[in-house]
């Protein structure tokens, strides 16, 4: 009963996962015969190509700037949300409103409210005299990539304050009336009773964050294509230009494997990291 | 005190940064162009349809609307009903096979779909899938199975075994248990995993955008990226696209929020 998931899964996920890798030791261009490089490609990445080294490390901050924000605000809006009252559950339902978009529609939605001339932002700003604070949010390379991880944080938070609101819910509230009685702050309780208890759903939290980023494609594609000057090029992105835009497939597979390299690495860091966490407290 | 101020403070500051946006592009779809960057925010002077029936009659939305709803329809379908077939067969085997399927379809986890754009689009041209529907529905099953899979067998061994094992005593076999007896009682894990596999197939941009060169093959997602080319200026064209590409999942959201919800959180907590 099996047979036709293995069949689907091994031919259409797993047989090209494996043909990605020989193409990572090749160069072709789709066209003409493809010339096996062996290591070559992967040895440019790492030494000579400086737009790699720039995509990666913008990916980094990408995700960083999301991962921290992003689980922040959604740990914040859960806590504030967690009552079950008639306006936390019309609110929890208006957070989420963005999750159901497509990412299309939220880049185009974003490059709007962006842009410098007539988009919303500016002519708030404008209106209220913060000139200054009136950037060009997209075309600006210094603000690029900031200005997307503001539109993926829109996007994602609602979905995120779900998952913590399941796993707040499961704090006994016991805990809460023992710290009341015993005096302890606001802020005292969540240090000792809110955050700890809910370390395993913030472990999934910002997993699944970081991996969302490292994928990060659509955004980034509606709205600046990866410019100005390579500023918000992520890796996806440019493994997508490289392919497609310069056709050199080879050298795109050997980023893609790079890509699975990181992801990997930084799943099995996170989850050693959270998990000893977990532990110790 | 200062708390329930912040509390309300920032409430108040993300629930405007929902409405707004939103309600910019609903308004802007009665709008002209002029009134949408000049007062976004405003009512239209006239409550006017012309954008509507402008984009109906310029027919490039219906088509890929369309096309959308097969694919993400029939992903879906057979997503479900193989991964949910592997899952029950997983889930009751104990023998070393059913372990060894289940960490052959993590694996699937661990590797982001996005990396088989290469090999995929090389395969499909060989396979001459591209400009295909078809072609489509088959790299949405392939890349929703591992997840899929990977929900529907934990559902699966949370449900108590003896009524499968009765089952089997009353001489039904695995197919049929699976049919009168686990599927039945999967409704609700299947209507969420389902809801998040429409969400995924509706949106995805990547595979469309590189198998997907046709106009009457396109989906809505590039369709929408034309419209910004196209109509560099034409925010109203644009915003009443995004409108027509929204109501399917607008209207989910409205009448099945609860598995909706589900479907979406548990996508995420499990992969």
């Amino acid at each position: 009963m099996a047979l036709p998931a293995v069949a689907i899964y091994s031919f259409l996920y797993l047989y090209p996962a494996i043909s990605n890798l020989l193409y990572s030791t090749q160069r072709w261009d789709g066209v003409t015969k493809a010339q096996f490089v062996g290591l070559h490609n992967f040895k440019y990445l790492a030494t000579s190509d400086d737009l790699f080294h720039k995509i990666v490390a913008n990916n980094f901050r990408f995700s960083f700037v999301v991962v921290i924000l992003q689980t922040l605000f959604s740990l914040m809006f859960a806590i504030f949300l967690l009552k079950n009252t008639k306006a936390n559950i019309f609110l929890r339902t208006l957070f989420f409103f963005p999750t159901i978009l497509s990412s299309v529609s939220v880049g185009l939605i974003w490059t709007f409210l962006y842009n410098p001339n007539f988009g919303f932002i500016n002519a708030s700003l404008k209106a209220i005299g913060l000139h200054k604070l009136a950037l060009n949010w997209l075309s600006d390379g210094r603000y690029s990539l900031y200005s997307i991880a503001i539109a993926q944080i829109w996007f994602h938070t609602g979905q995120m304050i779900v998952i913590y609101l399941a796993g707040l819910q499961q704090i006994p509230a016991e805990l809460y009336e023992a710290a009341d009685v015993d005096g302890a702050t606001r802020w005292q309780q969540f240090r000792n009773i809110t955050w700890p208890m809910a370390l395993p759903t913030t472990a999934v939290v910002v997993a699944y964050t970081t991996i969302q980023t490292f994928r990060a494609f659509d955004l980034v594609y509606a709205m600046t294509q990866g410019g100005p000057m390579n500023s918000s090029d992520l890796i996806v992105t440019s493994i997508y230009n490289m392919a497609f835009g310069a056709y050199k497939f080879g050298y795109a597979s050997a980023e893609s494997v790079v890509l699975v390299v990181v992801v990997l690495v930084i799943t099995w860091i996170q989850r050693r990291t959270l998990r000893v966490d977990y532990g110790s407290k | 005190m200062f708390y329930n101020v912040s509390r309300r403070v920032l409430l108040a500051i993300f629930a405007i940064a929902v409405i707004v946006p939103s309600s910019i592009v609903v308004l802007g779809t009665f709008k002209k162009d002029i009134e949408i960057y000049t007062k976004p925010l405003a009512f239209p002077k006239h409550w006017s349809l012309t954008n509507f029936y402008n984009l109906i009659h310029q027919g490039n939305v219906f088509v890929p609307f369309k096309n959308s709803l097969i694919v993400a329809f029939f992903s879906v379908f057979f997503t479900l009903l193989i991964a949910s077939m592997a899952a029950f067969a997983i889930s009751r085997m104990i023998t070393v096979t059913g372990k060894v399927l289940f960490l052959l379809f993590s694996l699937g986890l661990a590797i982001p779909g996005q990396v088989n754009i290469i090999p995929i689009y090389l395969l499909f041209v060989k396979l001459h899938l591209t400009n295909s529907l078809i072609g489509l529905i088959l790299v949405n099953i392939a890349i929703t199975l591992p997840i899929s899979i990977f929900i529907l067998t934990t559902f699966f061994r949370d449900l108590p075994k003896e009524m499968f094992e009765v089952a089997g005593i009353d001489g039904a076999g695995l197919f049929r248990t699976y049919r009168s007896i686990a599927l039945p009682l999967s409704r609700p894990a299947m209507g969420a995993t389902g809801i998040f596999l429409f969400v995924i197939c509706w949106n995805d941009l990547l595979y469309p955008l590189m198998l997907i060169t046709q106009s009457d093959k396109k989906t809505l997602p590039l369709t929408l990226i034309d419209f910004r080319g196209e109509y560099a200026t034409s925010y109203s064209m644009l915003f009443t696209a995004i409108m027509v590409a929204s109501v399917p999942m607008v209207l989910m959201y409205i009448f099945m929020q609860k598995s909706f919800v589900a479907g979406l959180t548990a996508g995420a907590v499990k992969g």
